[in-house]
């Protein structure tokens, strides 16, 4: 088992897979969550990836893998159908952000989206002190990150409101444990369950 | 890594092969390669379908030619698509001109050269035929059916009409069907040659002669469609086409002036010497008419509701000839279907050429997919 598998968000976002069902990974990297998640619910899933390495990684897994980038859209997809649509932080690194928000619901019964949180207190600290937050949930320089959108808590819930997400379950996460008072001062890792309102 | 053991098979099928237009072929050789062996329960072979003008040959030196296979670079001993493990089949088609029943071939009936009286088959007669192959060597399940771009069509093809004997359907830089544009490139090609004064209706056998003429420009046009924009641009540029010293100015005349026109020039003499011009009018119109989807209003996902195999599609990001979003077409139906399938987007500067190129994505991409059909089969 890789050291990805271990990631804390993936225990959390299985307790949301029914067994059985059946699951879209966008942005599914080496395919370690599919693989996890395989294993634990046995469901029917497809990844999509844009890196030629990830992808190749997924292929070699025996995983089903679709390459293409998300900016794009998920016109591949029909309508609701997947029973699970999985975004795990992925939706930082993504330009369209109202845009690919609104094609997971379209294409997923139910959706669960993950991303880091800029409002850690130690980000809010190393802002304060004025310097680019570096951490485990935010682990690049500013000249060398992935990310393109760095948004807090409070941010996506408000705009998962604007743009008609019903949020069905939150988990917040630091160090793998969940934080149950203060989450956008405590919390580095969110993770939504949500469909369309 | 041993060495490459391929066999030589010309068979015959005597059972008439009903065709789609309606036209019977009484009966039929196929020219056939095969490398490496099959296994025990027959199910580790892998049959190879071919583009517009290759052949059987995928693999290794032709000692009679001195010439390699065309997917040498993919099947071999130890290649991507490795023949220590599979048993690998190359098939000329039918109505090709490599050694299968063509145009060429003599007409029992007239003991002529069929030439125009040659019926038109389509990639469904090519699969059909091809059904009575896996029958003779005893398969009734293919480890996977693989093919680029009409190749790919065949292979497409396979999964329609036979779900339950194609474990694993690999299509390359191919399409559900041809657009409008490609349709035009081939009028344009068949119209060179039925222009050319030795076309003689397409019974130029009898004339000694070949349509050479129409042969080449049919063949230059398709090459221009089988490379990408830069790299034209990059292997010719405005380049003249000079002796060493001459000077770089030009004559003013219509000889080869440009690398890009001597370059276009050499292989379409070349295709005109070796390729027959009654089965290039055949096989591209079998290309124009392939459309699973027509027979389901041109719904796609209805066509491939019945196909049982896992897929395997790659395209080239370049290749404007089968481009991308075509092979996405495929990909959506199939995700429709909730089929299993992998899709691989290379991006590689070849154009539609880049299928028959060595590429460490694409072909990586393939060994990973064989190396998991392989330990699927033990």
């Amino acid at each position: 088992m890789s050291v990805l598998t271990m990631r804390a968000d993936f225990d959390a976002i299985a307790q949301w897979i029914a067994p059985d069902s059946s699951l879209l990974d966008l942005g599914c990297g080496d395919g370690a969550f599919l693989e996890y998640i395989h294993r634990l619910k046995n469901v029917h899933s497809y990844g999509v990836e844009i890196s030629d390495e990830r992808v190749l990684a997924c292929i070699a897994k025996g995983l089903n893998v679709i390459q293409q980038d998300l900016e794009a859209g998920l016109a591949l997809f029909a309508d609701h159908s997947f029973d699970m649509v999985v975004l795990s932080q992925t939706l930082q690194t993504i330009h369209e952000t109202e845009s690919i928000l609104r094609e997971i619901v379209r294409v997923g019964k139910e959706c669960v989206i993950s991303f880091p949180n800029f409002a850690h207190w130690s980000h809010r600290l190393g802002i304060f002190f004025g310097r680019m937050p570096v951490s485990k949930s935010l682990p690049y320089d500013w000249f060398n990150t992935p990310n393109v959108r760095v948004l807090t808590i409070a941010d996506f819930e408000a705009l998962a409101s604007k743009i008609g997400l019903q949020i069905i379950d939150r988990v917040v996460l630091h160090d793998g444990k969940v934080v149950h008072f203060g989450a956008n001062l405590f919390g580095s890792l969110a993770i939504y369950r949500v469909k369309s309102a | 890594m041993s060495g490459l053991h391929s066999v030589s098979h010309s068979i015959e099928f005597t059972q008439a092969l009903p065709l789609k237009s309606g036209a019977v072929i009484q009966s039929y050789l196929l020219k056939v390669q095969t490398y490496g062996t099959l296994n025990a329960n027959q199910s580790n072979a892998v049959l190879i379908c071919h583009a517009l003008n290759a052949s059987h040959h995928v693999a290794g030196l032709d000692e009679k030619t001195g010439e390699l296979g065309w997917w040498d670079n993919m099947i071999g001993p130890g290649k991507p698509v490795d023949t220590d493990a599979f048993f690998v089949i190359g098939v000329n088609n039918l109505g090709s001109c490599f050694g299968s029943t063509g145009p060429m071939s003599i007409d029992p009936k007239t003991q002529q050269p069929y030439g125009s009286a040659f019926p038109l088959v389509t990639v469904e007669d090519w699969v059909e035929s091809q059904a009575r192959l896996a029958d003779y060597f005893g398969i009734k399940r293919f480890a996977a059916v693989m093919g680029g771009s009409l190749g790919g069509m065949q292979a497409l093809a396979w999964s329609t009409m036979y779900p339950a004997r194609v474990a694993h359907c690999i299509v390359i830089a191919s399409a559900a069907n041809l657009s409008a544009q490609n349709i035009a490139f081939n009028e344009i090609a068949r119209n060179a040659i039925m222009s050319d004064p030795d076309f003689y209706a397409g019974n130029y056998y009898a004339h000694q002669t070949r349509p050479r003429r129409g042969l080449r420009v049919a063949r230059m046009v398709g090459h221009i469609t089988y490379l990408s924009n830069d790299d034209m641009a990059e292997k010719f540029g405005r380049e003249l086409r000079r002796a060493p010293g001459a000077p770089n100015t030009y004559n003013f005349n219509f000889d080869t002036e440009f690398e890009v026109e001597s370059y276009l020039r050499y292989q379409g003499d070349k295709f005109a010497n070796y390729f027959d011009a009654n089965s290039y009018l055949l096989i591209t119109r079998a290309l124009d008419y392939f459309d699973p989807a027509r027979e389901f209003d041109g719904h796609l996902s209805k066509a491939l509701a019945g196909v049982q195999a896992k897929f395997l599609l790659i395209s080239f990001t370049t290749d404007w000839r089968f481009a991308p979003e075509r092979s996405r077409e495929i990909v959506k139906a199939l995700l429709d279907n909730k089929r299993t399938i992998s899709y691989a987007e290379i991006d590689a500067p070849h154009g539609h050429d880049a299928f028959l190129l060595d590429d460490l994505r694409y072909h990586g991409v393939v060994r990973a997919y064989f190396h998991n059909m392989l330990q699927d089969l033990q």
